[in-house]
């Protein structure tokens, strides 16, 4: 009892739940197992894992902490608190002349007047200082004893008593009631990502179960009788005792796009009123209270939207395209070369708010529009995520389609931008990729080059050999490709002349090829927007060797459908919780702004009239309670020498 | 105990029993009561229950307040009349319109006088930033020469400088109507805002404690922090362009956060200070200690500002982390998610409970906790700043 009580291990304890807990902030909690694997390698790894790292607040070590933490406390108070609250109501009328002398800052008068118009003196001062006093007779004469700020103990005990409390509160409304259904076997965690209806019963908490924070994405107009909770690397289901139904579900967007708030409306359907739905609206900060339940807006999401896409084949026959109807989280596969593939089609977003560098530097909010996230998926199963913006994007003073990949979640995303044309259609831009795959183009355009410039050379088949080569290797690989290829053949001295001799021989092809394009399109006076275009184009076909999808997917329609991010809880410690915040506040508050003090005045007859002694003490050492005691000590010989008294002796200390 | 006795000679300020009441005071009281009672009976219907209850609260603490801390009502007068011209000029290009756009804003900010260069929130903010860095060099420059006035005119830029902060803030919020109904919101909402606000309590709370203590010598330290803030904040604007108001995103839309931030910010402001003190006693132990004719208040004077000042905070704080929980239960479902933001206030504020403990029931005192008071403010501004740079969660107070 006494070490658990000790302020060594309080302090301990305090230091400990500190630094644990900046471990679970740096490292980020509960994210899927995978990324941690990837972050840290196997070994690390299993060893975070075993030390319970990637949930710091549920592991056991560092529940036994708080626990300790509990335990000293309440150690602390009862060993405190009786102590205390007996030195509250005490008055301490028996003090002892010799102890009363003992104490520092004591001091004593000769006043020649009686112990009853002495003790009258000490009395008033005391109590003009705010002091409540109590008095008793001793022998021949008085001992007034007051104090002040008692209630400063309370404080004590109000503070860490509410500690206690609120630990508890959060114990009730914390992940134990699953540990301990883990514990006895009842409860096993979902690993698979599989529909509501194949979880087994295992994997499933009873709506019995007295406290539990979990989510659920409701699509508009369908609703839901159960929850996810989040466990480690997967997730077990929890049943309600109702069904919650979202009829619709709102944003409302600020003038710049931002959104402003969420809204649902949310219909309650219990089985145990069957004939009164509840009809209400939630939004954030604006929660519905059901029997107990809470049910916040926490979030929102895809509930499906449909989907009208065009895919352009980059691979193989490249230009051609197709149409397809999609929703999000279906899974499409197809085959194009030979490969088959999985699209997934993961998420939409209506709005896409971005910050973008505007005139002078500045940074403005801007609205990219409509997206959709997707997933390409091998036969090997490597996928790669893209992002695709339907319109396109004016970025530094034109129009560009956007397209974001990543290899790897969590990556950051690389953005591809192909130029849209004039009528800020993507048409163009395929078209002319199309013609660079076809070598009949790409020889004739060769060849005109040369005979062009130079007829000598036009007439040896190795040089538009060459050349069309090149302009097959940028097409497939971009300027990476041809810079390779000449590694091999040109010595390192002349690889720098050599390769911008190429680019700019390579340049010339696309861009007569282009102007051919153009022409075919009734366009004969390119304008600078057109010439944009094409060093726009060049860099995005450089761009797509890297893109690593067989098609670019194009977004031409949707139908948005939302669904609503609901968080349910039910939590019977937040009343505890919030008692004990109150009594902490209460308590810190009393500690720290009253302050204890204690004054003696003891009379005493002699020849001359009375001898007074005086002393005051506080348990709090501060400079203000030493003022304080002085103040006093002047007040009461000031008063004192009114009656003529004069000083006997003084410990200044 | 006989050392103590140079510490008690030192003026401490007087105790509440010896102050008189001035007729200014009842004037105060009249003034501030009315105002905040008579906006109550003008606007009562347009309001809800928490908006009523928070102006009450607010014209209660702030007559109370000025009662007790003088000084304060100087302040109140100066910050009412500059908002007052602001609000004065907008009136008369905008009239009663309550919005106009930005565009608008941004034009007549640009050609009237007063808001070009005195009283928009964004000339008040640069105003008050170049006060307290002004201020940081007058106090060092007074504790340098000793000179009585020198010292005088530091004290009244910093008052000057909190002045035009708390006009900043004001007329930002007017500002935030002015450019579209939807975005009005009291500006306690990012980062932008909470520097100054932060800056502004800083001050006040060092205010208090010159007056408290006579003493104008600690405050080159305590403004070498409220620098700090202001060069960040130059940083944000200019480079970040943090300045412009945006709107709140939803889940700052409650009540809960006009009273939790400034309640967080009221710690932080107290932590800051009592850091600076920690340098200023480490310093002067360094240099030997307390002397003849120090400039610097004795050790054991400094010592016991670091308590006041931390305990202060620790109460302050207590409140706003309560608050949070509050408002987190409702926002996010929640009163507790281990957010990074809500773990690290809890880092703070355990940090704090082993400070006070040590010192009050083992008695340290001095260099070690002047030092771990010093490490405090650190622990402090990786919650406020080093969280949002540097780890992600839920809170929505935004990145740099
Ligand atoms: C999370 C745990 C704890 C917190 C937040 C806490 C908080 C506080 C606070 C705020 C004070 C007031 C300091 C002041 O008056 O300036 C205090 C005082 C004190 N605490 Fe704790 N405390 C905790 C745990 C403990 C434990 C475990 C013990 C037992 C050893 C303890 C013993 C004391 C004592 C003896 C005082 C001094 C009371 C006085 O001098 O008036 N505390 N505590």
């Amino acid at each position: 009892m006494a070490f658990l009580g000790s302020m060594n291990l309080a302090i301990i304890l305090l230091v400990a739940v500190a630094l644990a807990s900046v471990i679970g902030t740096v490292l980020q909690q509960n994210q899927p197992y995978g990324d941690y694997l990837m972050k840290f390698g196997p070994f690390w790894f299993e060893v975070f894992r075993t030390l319970g790292l990637y949930d710091v607040y549920s592991a056991p070590w560092f529940l036994a902490i708080l626990g300790f933490l509990v335990i000293s406390t309440s150690a602390c108070v009862i060993r405190n608190a009786p102590g205390m609250l007996r030195e509250m109501r005490d008055y301490r009328l028996h003090a002892q002349e010799k102890s009363l002398r003992s104490i520092p800052g004591h001091a004593e008068w000769q006043v020649p007047v009686s112990v009853e118009a002495a003790a009258i003196e000490g009395r008033r001062t005391l109590l003009e200082s705010g002091f409540n006093v109590r008095e008793t007779r001793v022998a021949e004469g008085y001992l007034i004893a007051g104090r002040k700020g008692a209630l400063q103990r309370l404080g004590y005990i109000f503070t860490h008593v509410a500690i206690v409390i609120i630990l508890v509160g959060g114990v009730l409304d914390s992940r134990i009631w699953l540990a301990l259904r883990e514990l006895k076997g009842d409860l096993v965690v979902e690993t698979r990502p599989v529909p509501v209806s194949q979880v087994p019963p295992e994997s499933r908490v009873p709506a019995s179960n007295p406290s539990f924070r979990g989510n659920v994405n409701i699509p508009e107009g369908q609703q839901s009788s159960v929850l996810f909770l989040n466990v480690r690397d997967g997730y077990v289901v929890q049943e309600l005792p109702f069904a919650i139904e979202v009829k619709d579900f709102r944003i409302e967007h600020y003038i710049n796009g931002q959104p402003k708030s969420y809204e649902s409306d949310l219909v309650i359907h219990d089985p145990a009123s069957p004939n009164k739905p509840v009809a209400q609206t939630i939004s954030v900060n604006h929660p519905l209270i059901y029997k107990g339940y809470a049910i916040y807006q926490a979030s929102f999401g895809d509930g499906g939207s449909k989907l009208a896409l065009r895919a352009w084949q980059l691979l193989g026959q490249s230009g051609a395209v197709q149409d397809i109807q999609g929703a999000i989280f279906q899974d499409i596969p197809f085959s194009l070369g030979g490969q088959r593939y999985t699209l997934e089609l993961n998420d939409f977003r209506l709005f896409n708010i971005n910050p973008v560098e505007g005139e002078g530097g500045k940074v403005e909010q801007k609205n990219f529009g409509p997206s959709m996230v997707f997933r390409i998926r091998d036969a090997a199963g490597q996928a790669r995520e893209y992002e695709n913006y339907m319109n396109p994007v004016v970025m530094d003073g034109r129009p560009v389609f956007i397209s974001g990949m990543r290899e790897q979640v969590g990556a950051p995303m690389r953005y591809l931008y192909l130029p849209a044309d004039r009528d800020n259609r993507l048409d163009t831009f395929m078209a002319y990729y199309a013609r660079l795959h076809d070598p009949e183009r790409v020889a004739r355009a060769v060849q005109a080059m040369l005979e062009e410039i130079n007829p000598e050379a036009a007439k040896l088949p190795a040089a538009s050999e060459s050349i069309r080569a090149m302009v097959g290797r940028f097409v497939e690989g971009g300027y990476d490709a041809i810079g390779t290829d000449l590694e091999k053949r040109v010595p390192a001295e002349q690889l720098q002349q050599a390769f911008e001799t190429s680019v700019r021989v390579l340049q010339t092809v696309l861009g007569r090829m282009y102007v051919e394009l153009l022409a075919e399109r009734g366009i004969e006076a390119p304008t600078e927007q057109d010439e944009r275009f094409l060093a726009d184009a060049v860099t995005a076909i450089n761009a797509l060797a890297l893109y690593g999808s067989p098609i670019y997917l194009q977004m031409t329609g949707f139908e948005h459908i939302q669904a609503s991010g609901l968080q349910v809880t039910k939590s019977p410690g937040k009343a505890v919780v919030y008692f004990g915040s109150v009594l902490l506040t209460l308590g810190v508050f009393m500690l720290f702004y009253l302050h204890p003090r204690r004054a003696w005045v003891l009379v005493r007859e002699n020849e001359s009239g009375a001898r007074v002694l005086f002393a005051t003490t506080s348990h709090r050492k501060t400079i203000d309670m030493q003022q304080a005691a002085a103040q006093l000590r002047e007040r009461l010989e000031l008063r004192l020498s009114g009656a003529g008294g004069h000083p006997l002796a003084a410990d200044h200390a | 105990m006989s050392a103590n006795l140079d510490v008690m000679r030192q003026p401490l300020g007087q105790s509440p029993a010896a102050r008189h009441v001035r007729s200014l005071d009842i004037l105060w009281l009249v003034a501030v009561l009315g105002a905040g009672f008579g906006v109550l009976a003008a606007f009562n219907q347009h309001m809800d229950g928490y908006e009523v209850g928070i102006l009450i609260g607010a014209t209660l603490s702030l007559a109370t307040f000025g009662w007790f801390w003088r000084s304060m009502q100087g302040l109140t007068l100066a910050v009412a009349v500059m908002s007052g011209i602001a609000l004065w000029r907008y009136g008369v290009y905008f009239g009663d319109q309550l919005s106009v756009g930005l565009e608008a804003l941004n034009a007549v900010q640009g050609k009237d006088f007063f808001l070009k260069f005195l009283v928009s929130s964004q000339s008040a903010i640069m105003w008050m930033s170049a006060l307290y860095v002004g201020a940081t060099f007058t106090y060092f420059l007074a504790l340098i020469t000793r000179a009585e006035y020198i010292g005088r005119i530091a004290s009244a830029l910093v008052w000057a400088a909190t002045a035009f902060g708390l006009t900043g803030l004001m007329t930002r919020w007017r500002e935030s109507y002015l450019i579209h109904v939807d975005y009005g919101h009291i500006p306690v909402s990012n980062l932008y805002e909470v520097f100054i606000l932060f800056a502004v309590i800083t001050a006040l709370i060092y205010l208090f404690y010159e007056g408290r203590f006579r003493t104008r010598n600690l405050g080159g330290f305590v403004m070498l922090v409220i620098s700090a803030a202001v060069g960040f904040l130059l940083w944000y604007t200019f480079d970040r362009g943090a300045n412009h108001i945006q709107p709140l995103v939803p889940a700052l839309n409650s009540y809960w956060m006009k009273i939790h931030v400034p309640a967080n910010f009221v710690g932080y402001g107290a932590f800051a200070l009592a850091a600076m003190v920690g340098v200023a006693y480490l310093i002067k132990f360094k240099l030997g200690g307390d002397g003849e004719n120090d400039r610097l208040p004795k050790l054991a004077v400094l010592d016991d500002l670091m308590y006041k000042a931390i305990a202060l905070g620790f109460g302050f704080f207590t409140v706003a982390t309560i608050l949070g929980a509050m408002w987190a239960a409702e926002a996010w479902g929640g009163y507790w998610s281990w957010d990074p933001k809500e773990t690290w206030a809890l880092i703070v504020w355990l940090n704090y409970a082993a400070w006070l403990h040590l010192r009050l029931t083992k008695g340290w005192r001095g260099a070690p906790m002047a030092w771990w008071a010093v490490v405090g403010l650190f622990v402090t501004t990786f919650a406020f700043l080093g969280v949002n740079m540097f780890l992600s969660g839920l809170h929505s107070y935004g990145t740099l």
